[in-house]
């Protein structure tokens, strides 16, 4: 019965969105926090590359990108531990550069057409029966890893020292929030495009700190936010006929902007600013 | 092995620590030693490598050449320099503290009623002024139950009343726990009364001794030209409160301040 249902391209989209958005609001505050979010825009620029990789040798398409986008993570960590240019240089070289060579690559694939729009900006009315099983696993996968790495990246977050003399594995905790966004692009890149990936992650947990009082409490607020847009992004591309990634992505901004626009005192209670 | 002779052993042992960054050397065969329920202070310019040989000996780095030995079973209660948190992530004291260990609410307050601020544990931890914060650091630090207390510029942005109670408030930790205190700073005079060892550091150890030694030191007036030994003594021990077995704070008013020079004997009450 559930298959029948599923066959509702309609149907299948709402899921994608809603589960791709349920793991992006938490993993988005962890961005949000550690001023992470260019660095976010880099790894799901990288994407693209791993789309090739994956049409040129024949793999999973999934699995190469998460690939790709771990391997540019830690070579950006790599790059950025030598400080000879600043973060934001190198941050900006890479993220162009991967995403240029990622293009390069894609039309290089003979005898395939590949539909560029749909990676740059997501092609959610497309996702199959196994595109929703695979966003349903790798999503998971970052739900179950943020669960457990809760605390550490938590400590991790609030000062590094003082959790490496508290004992807390940093660079394991580093390489696993590292793996956590590639897979969360992975599973969104379908959803929103490589190029609003971030902003599917950032801008929900921005919203949600004006009624969080505790990290928790932002994470969760920050996955419903992120529902609520994908929900009003999706029945606008319906009704207005519009491309449904940045669709969302224009939910997402205008929940903001409405957020931000209801006086502070309406807040107080939840101990926001 | 008898146990008393283990307890006599240093808490932290480094020796012939060197550090080298790139070519450069930053710390030049640095030997300490921490012993227990001692305040040992290293102080020295701006770039002489403080913070460098605190990570060394907090094992945050790994030396060039030379070995830091601890002593087993050592509880390291760290107090990083400052702490600035994102007003963007919302975190209260109480979650802070526990960020680390759960630990019940009774032993959180206690330990923020050590270091005098019990109020602030439901507060934001960005609402709280430079003084608030240390302390909250300071008891966070506490909180394992630390043999050795390792301070990274404890009075660092705090104005300069609350930088004497800071110290004055370290000194009475030490007493009441008999735990060893690691202290960098950059200014001797400020924690000049409360050291039993100063170590003066600039990449090498200049010099070291007791507080009155290193002040006369000739090595010493040459990186401090300034300073006087006029100067020393700031920091006394004033007690106007007195901590009970649980940690809790009674006022003193009307009792005479006893100005204490910290005679090592008298440490029980």
């Amino acid at each position: 019965m559930i298959e029948g249902w599923l066959d509702d391209f309609l149907v299948r989209a709402v899921l994608a969105g809603l589960m791709v958005a349920a793991v992006a609001g938490p993993l988005g505050a962890f961005v949000v926090w550690r001023r992470m979010a260019y660095f976010g825009d880099t790894i799901s620029h990288s994407a693209l590359l791993g789309v090739a990789l994956g049409f040129l040798l024949g793999l999973n398409l999934n699995l190469m990108v998460t690939l790709v986008c771990v391997l540019i993570a830690v070579l950006l960590v790599f790059l950025q531990r030598r400080q000879e240019l600043a973060s934001d240089t190198l941050l900006g070289i890479l993220a162009h550069s991967a995403l240029s060579l990622g293009i390069v690559a894609v039309t290089f694939i003979e005898g395939l057409r590949v539909d560029l729009m749909a990676y740059l900006f997501g092609d959610i009315l497309a996702v199959g029966t196994n595109d929703l099983l695979a966003i349903a696993i790798g999503g998971g996968i970052a739900l179950v890893m943020l669960m457990l790495l809760w605390r550490p990246l938590l400590a991790l977050t609030v000062h590094e020292e003082l959790a490496r003399v508290e004992g807390v594995p940093v660079v394991a905790v580093r390489l696993g929030l590292m793996l956590l966004i590639a897979l969360v692009i992975a599973a969104a890149m379908q959803v929103v495009g490589v190029l609003l990936i971030t902003a599917l992650m950032i801008i929900p947990a921005a919203s949600a700190r004006r009624f969080a009082a505790t990290p928790e409490q932002m994470a969760v607020l920050a996955a419903v936010l992120g529902m609520l847009a994908v929900g009003a992004g999706l029945w606008g591309s319906f009704v207005y006929d519009t491309p449904t990634g940045p669709s969302i992505v224009v939910a997402a901004m205008l929940g903001f902007i409405l957020i931000h626009l209801l006086p502070g005192r309406l807040f107080a209670p939840f101990g926001g600013r | 092995m008898p146990k008393p002779e283990l307890d006599q052993k240093p808490l932290l042992d480094a020796r012939d620590i060197s550090l080298e960054f790139g070519g450069k050397l930053i710390l030049d065969r640095v030997s300490v030693q921490i012993q227990p329920a001692e305040v040992a202070v290293v102080i020295g310019p701006n770039g002489a490598g403080k913070t460098s040989l605190l990570r060394v000996l907090l094992g945050l780095w790994s030396p060039t050449r030379g070995r830091v030995q601890r002593r087993s079973g050592l509880r390291i209660g760290y107090m990083p320099q400052r702490l600035q948190i994102e007003p963007v992530l919302p975190l209260s004291v109480h979650r802070f503290l526990t960020l680390r260990q759960r630990a019940a609410k009774e032993e959180l307050l206690a330990r923020l009623e050590q270091v005098g601020v019990p109020h602030l544990l439901g507060k934001a931890v960005q609402s709280l002024s430079g003084g608030e914060m240390q302390r909250v650091l300071l008891a966070r630090a506490l909180l394992n139950r630390p043999n050795l207390l390792v301070l990274d510029e404890p009075a660092q942005g705090v104005d300069v009343v609350g930088q004497g109670e800071v110290f004055r408030l370290i000194d009475d930790i030490r007493r009441e726990t008999g735990c060893g205190v690691l202290m960098v700073s950059h200014d001797l005079h400020l924690v000049m009364a409360g050291a039993d060892a100063v170590i003066c550091l600039n990449q090498h150890v200049c010099c070291t001794g007791r507080p009155e030694e290193v002040s006369r030191h000739p090595e010493y007036q040459r990186l401090f030209p300034t300073g006087d030994v006029q100067g020393i003594g700031i920091y006394r021990h004033d007690h106007n409160h007195v901590h009970d077995l649980h940690g809790e704070v009674h006022d003193l008013h009307g009792h005479g301040t006893d100005d204490c020079h910290h005679e090592h004997g008298s440490t029980k009450r």
